[in-house]
């Protein structure tokens, strides 16, 4: 109950992260990206978050390299298969979010252009 | 020829003469035996047949065999010769014959017996020359009999019938479908020879030189095709062909690959590269919106599934009562007995073992002490196949008032005396016969046992009757009924001083006993150290007695045993001890649950591990590795309602040096009668359940102000109680009246959820047992001596989903209510002392103080004390009260409550 009502009350992210462009200095980015994995990481139930990149290669983690590689691989096919699908269907429709819901977690990508945003969450703790 | 016929002739004669012997004019002999009535056979000698003409062979032959005689002619021979005359046997014949030829007929193969007949009638005659053509199958009767005759027939030509013959020969036949062409060429005489002279002529010019022979259609042999019969027959193509391939050798190949990563230092620059800030902040966004989601709510629950349970829980009421499955009486024993102690056999499908005790008062049972010798005290087996005859019965030398089967090995007993003796029983001898019954599978098994037992009697209550195999000494034992029994957890062992160590032969094998002679005892099954030879003497003594039988498993305690320890409550100043009637270990629980895998391996291993027991010395407390977090301590239930939490380990008095019990961790008379029932719940290692005198209570161990819930006083006494075993909220109880009160934690917990009647009279006993995950068994026991199997319905044996959770949760409230009364009850306390100080103070600083008001504020100052002390008996109660402190101790209940209901 307390986390839910700790995370409800976080809005300053947001403009903070907006500042954030706006002046980057050296190593304020990294602190930035750090600060944001760190807001997602401390929602309820959040299992992992990673970075990967168009390959599907993983930039930033919070898991063991293992998981990370293997979830990094799948969900790379998984994201490609699905963004190509809504593209054919309508060329000009575009993957936005990819949610997955499983028995144990609920897997979500976020897609970019160049990069993947995974979280892994148990939705029901 | 001749002389055969001249025999045939002799032969021929003889017949006839005695017939004309006999009478002249005795009718003349036909052939109507032979259906030929109009035949006369008769002799004619040569004379007669040159008389007659018709020598044999001459005149008649076989193609003319007959002749016509004129009448005129015989008649003449008959004058000439008279009775000479051949012809005289068929004169009479001759005279009457309205022709006027006779026909005599040369009968060559003597078919009627003898060389001519003559036939007598003129249709036979034409018959005869004309023979008739329909009568074809009396011919051919006449060929059949007669075989070596033969009468040619001229062949009759018929008229022609045409069956359809030629219409056949005129298809056959060939007819010439054209005319013939007749061509006559003719040639004058004269130009015959003539020379002949060639020369060349113009075929054109000469009229009639050329004839031209044009092509036409000739009509007539124009034909149609109509039919055609083409064969025709596949047949595959066939091709060979032949390559060579080339072999090589097959190597083993190995690949490896490793995902692709990055360098820490490009991570780094990656990491503050533009495009991925850019990117982290814009999926962050929809990331949270939809983690957030997630923690607002299982948006994917599926509310049917827990639509479906709530409606099979509540809905059906009528579901919800005990169904009557068996019920088993020993109609055996004459006197009436009650049963005292239930337990069903660990292992075996069915199998349930009831202690038996005379139904007597104590003063009756000295006065008829006598008598009750002669019957055996008796522990019964019953099992589901046999409702009439119990399987085995064990024999004890008194009543037995509490028994356990070993955890280790379901085949060894142990129960309580009411002289105060341990009784060991070892079934190991007849577990295949309880085995057996079991294997058989029932109903179908009853049929097969029945008869055996009617049958032989005698053998089978020689196997039927088992006896103890050891007992417990007298002098050092109990000296009183032993009330409870437990087997210790095969994880540890203790020694004298009660100090716990952990278990080096991995079975059960010690034990704990309570007696209404105010102590408990512990007591190991292995041998002691020290056997003095008295103990020994007496052993060989019991030895010789005991028939061949009785298995030696135990027979190192038998009348020598002594309990490992003993343990007195002590009230403390008063010299009376408590006296407990029922015991509740750490570990009780933990028994159940761990049996079922070690039974499989101890029960093999049991024999070979009863042998290094004898020469094992149990008190060596230096070999054993000492368990020190041990919970040594344990729920006692007393004969006066007391629930006592106490410590089994001694402790040495140090004035004295003696080893003294501890005294108890808390004490609270709770119960307003004896305690029948201390059992800890099979969910929750800490909570306890006691059942006493006419009320309810639950425990939780640690927490020592007061039980967590006690029920107010029920109209009837209860008498025994049971936890569900599958429901963490529901216990049973068993009252005086023969009702079984089924209370449920989840629905309501000031009183039964539902009560049954039973039986008439007094519940001694429940036990619940699981079967089968659908089905579940209750075995009540009845002060008259009848035990009831009860089918559990499924409302009450299936835990709803968060049962656990939710039961738990109310006991945590339940304690924090109790540290909360127990919070205000210190504040409260501190008020009254506050308020006298005051009231101390007042009076000394007002001198003249108005009576009015002093007497109001003592009012006031009496009430405080009496509103606390029933604020601690009645907060379970919710009983309105005015007082002030009562309806703060209520708002902080509501305060609690909504929060838990909400869960629920």
């Amino acid at each position: 109950m307390n986390e839910w009502t700790n995370t409800g009350r976080e809005p300053d992210p947001l403009p903070s992260s907006l500042a954030g462009p706006t002046a980057p200095g050296l190593g304020e980015p990294q602190a930035e990206v750090e600060e944001t994995l760190k807001r997602i990481q401390s929602h309820k139930g959040v299992i992992g978050t990673m970075v990967v990149n168009a390959e599907g290669i993983p930039i930033r983690t919070t898991l063991d390299n293992s998981t990370t590689v293997q979830y990094a691989g799948l969900l790379h096919h998984l994201t490609m298969k699905a963004k190509s699908t809504v593209r054919d269907i309508d060329p000009q429709n575009d993957l936005t979010f990819l949610r997955i819901r499983s028995k144990k977690h609920e897997i979500m990508v976020a897609p970019d252009k160049e990069y993947l945003l995974i979280v892994i969450q148990n939705p029901c703790e | 020829m001749a002389p055969k016929q001249k025999k045939k002739s002799s032969r021929g004669k003889k017949s006839p003469k005695p017939v004309l012997a006999a009478s002249e004019d005795m009718e003349p002999v036909n052939m109507e035996s032979m259906g030929h009535p109009e035949i006369y056979p008769l002799v004619l000698t040569t004379k007669t047949q040159e008389i007659f003409s018709c020598r044999i062979d001459e005149d008649v032959t076989d193609e003319q065999p007959y002749k016509l005689i004129n009448k005129e002619d015989i008649f003449e021979d008959l004058r000439n010769r008279a009775a000479v005359s051949d012809f005289h046997p068929v004169k009479k014949i001759v005279q009457e014959y309205p022709g006027n030829e006779l026909l005599l007929v040369y009968d060559r193969d003597f078919k009627y017996g003898l060389n001519f007949y003559l036939i007598g009638t003129e249709e036979g005659k034409e018959s005869y020359l004309n023979p008739p053509e329909v009568p074809e199958e009396q011919e051919e009767y006449k060929e059949h009999i007669p075989e070596d005759v033969y009468i040619y027939k001229l062949p009759v030509s018929k008229p022609w019938v045409s069956l359809g013959s030629e219409k056949e020969i005129e298809e056959e036949s060939v007819t010439e479908s054209t005319k013939q062409i007749t061509y006559m060429i003719s040639r004058k005489r004269s130009e015959f020879g003539a020379p002949i002279k060639f020369s060349d002529q113009n075929a054109s010019s000469v009229k009639d030189a050329y004839i031209e022979c044009t092509a036409y259609p000739d009509k007539n042999f124009t034909l149609k095709q109509l039919e055609k019969d083409v064969g025709m027959q596949v047949i595959p193509q066939i091709k060979d062909i032949s390559t060579q391939t080339k072999w090589t050798y097959p190597k083993n190949a190995t690949t490896q690959y490793y995902p692709r990563e990055f360098s820490e230092e490009e991570k780094e620059t990656l990491k503050q590269s533009k495009p991925l800030v850019d990117f982290l902040n814009n999926a962050s966004i929809s990331v949270e919106i939809a983690l957030q989601q997630n923690e607002i709510m299982n948006t994917f629950i599926d509310d049917w599934k827990y639509l479906a349970e709530e409606e099979g829980t509540f809905g059906d009421k009528t579901d919800t009562h005990l169904k009557e499955y068996q019920s088993f009486t020993d109609l055996h024993s004459p006197t009436e007995k009650m049963i005292t102690c239930v337990s069903w056999h660990p292992t075996i499908y069915g199998l349930i073992a009831v202690s038996v005790a005379v139904r007597l008062s104590f003063e009756d049972r000295v006065h008829f002490s006598g008598k009750l010798l002669l019957q055996p005290s008796l522990i019964l087996f019953w099992s589901f196949s046999d409702p009439i005859h119990p399987q085995l019965m064990l024999e004890s030398p008194d009543d037995i008032f509490c028994f356990k089967f070993c955890p280790s090995d379901p085949n060894i007993i142990a129960g309580g005396c009411i002289n105060g003796q341990i009784v060991m029983w070892d079934i190991t001898a007849h577990a295949d016969r309880i085995e057996n019954i079991k294997a058989g599978g029932g109903r179908s098994k009853r049929a097969t046992l029945k008869p055996m037992f009617l049958l032989e009697p005698e053998s089978n209550k020689e196997a039927m009757y088992i006896r103890h195999c050891a007992v417990s000494s007298i002098e050092n034992g109990h000296k009183k009924v032993i009330t409870d029994i437990h087997w210790l957890s095969d994880t540890f062992e203790i020694n004298r001083m009660g100090s716990v160590f952990e278990n080096r032969s991995g079975i059960c094998c010690q034990l704990v006993t309570c007696s209404a002679d105010c102590t408990i005892c512990f007591w190991d099954i292995r041998p002691q150290k020290l056997l003095t030879p008295q103990t020994t003497e007496k052993k060989k003594e019991e030895s010789i007695e005991i028939p061949f039988d009785v298995p030696s498993t135990f027979l190192h305690l038998d009348l020598s045993w002594k309990p490992l320890t003993k343990v007195r409550l002590s009230k403390g100043e008063t010299s009376l001890d408590h006296c407990p009637t029922k015991i509740s270990l750490n570990e009780d629980h933990l028994l159940c649950k761990t049996q079922d895998k070690m039974l499989a391996q101890s029960k093999t291993e049991k024999a070979e591990e009863m042998n290094p027991y004898h020469n094992l010395e149990s008190g060596m407390a230096n070999l054993l590795k000492p368990i020190d977090d041990f919970c040594t301590k344990f729920f006692v239930g007393t004969e006066e309602g007391e629930v006592i939490y106490t410590d089994w380990k001694m402790e040495k008095d140090p004035e004295t040096g003696r080893l003294m019990s501890k005294k108890p961790v808390s004490h609270h008379t709770v119960h307003d009668g004896t305690v029948h029932t201390i059992q800890r719940s099979p969910f929750y290692n800490d909570i306890i359940l006691t059942v006493g005198g006419w009320n309810v209570a639950i425990w939780k161990e640690g927490v020592m102000t007061g039980p967590l819930l006690q029920s107010c006083c029920a109209p009837k006494r209860y008498t025994s109680g049971h936890w569900s075993l599958t429901r963490p909220g529901v216990f049973y109880i068993g009252r005086e009246d023969g009702y079984i009160d089924i209370w449920d934690l989840l629905e309501k917990t000031h009183e039964p959820a539902q009560s049954q009647n039973i039986c008439i009279t007094m519940i001694t006993y429940i036990k619940p047992w699981i079967f089968s995950s659908k089905q579940q068994f209750i075995a009540i026991a009845d002060y008259y001596g009848t035990l009831h199997i009860l089918e559990i319905p499924w409302t009450l044996s299936r835990p709803s989903t968060n049962e656990m959770a939710s039961v738990n949760h109310y006991f945590e409230r339940e304690v924090k209510h109790l540290e909360y009364v127990e919070q205000r009850k210190k504040i409260r306390e501190q008020e009254k002392k506050e308020m006298e100080l005051e009231m101390a103070k007042k009076k000394v600083e007002i001198a003249v103080p108005s009576h009015r008001a002093l007497s109001s504020k003592r009012g006031h100052h009496v009430q405080v004390p009496a509103s606390k002390k029933r604020e601690e008996s009645m907060h379970k109660v919710h009983l309105g009260s005015a007082f002030q402190d009562l309806n703060e101790n209520r708002r902080g209940k509501e305060k609690e409550a909504p929060k838990g209901r909400n869960k629920w």
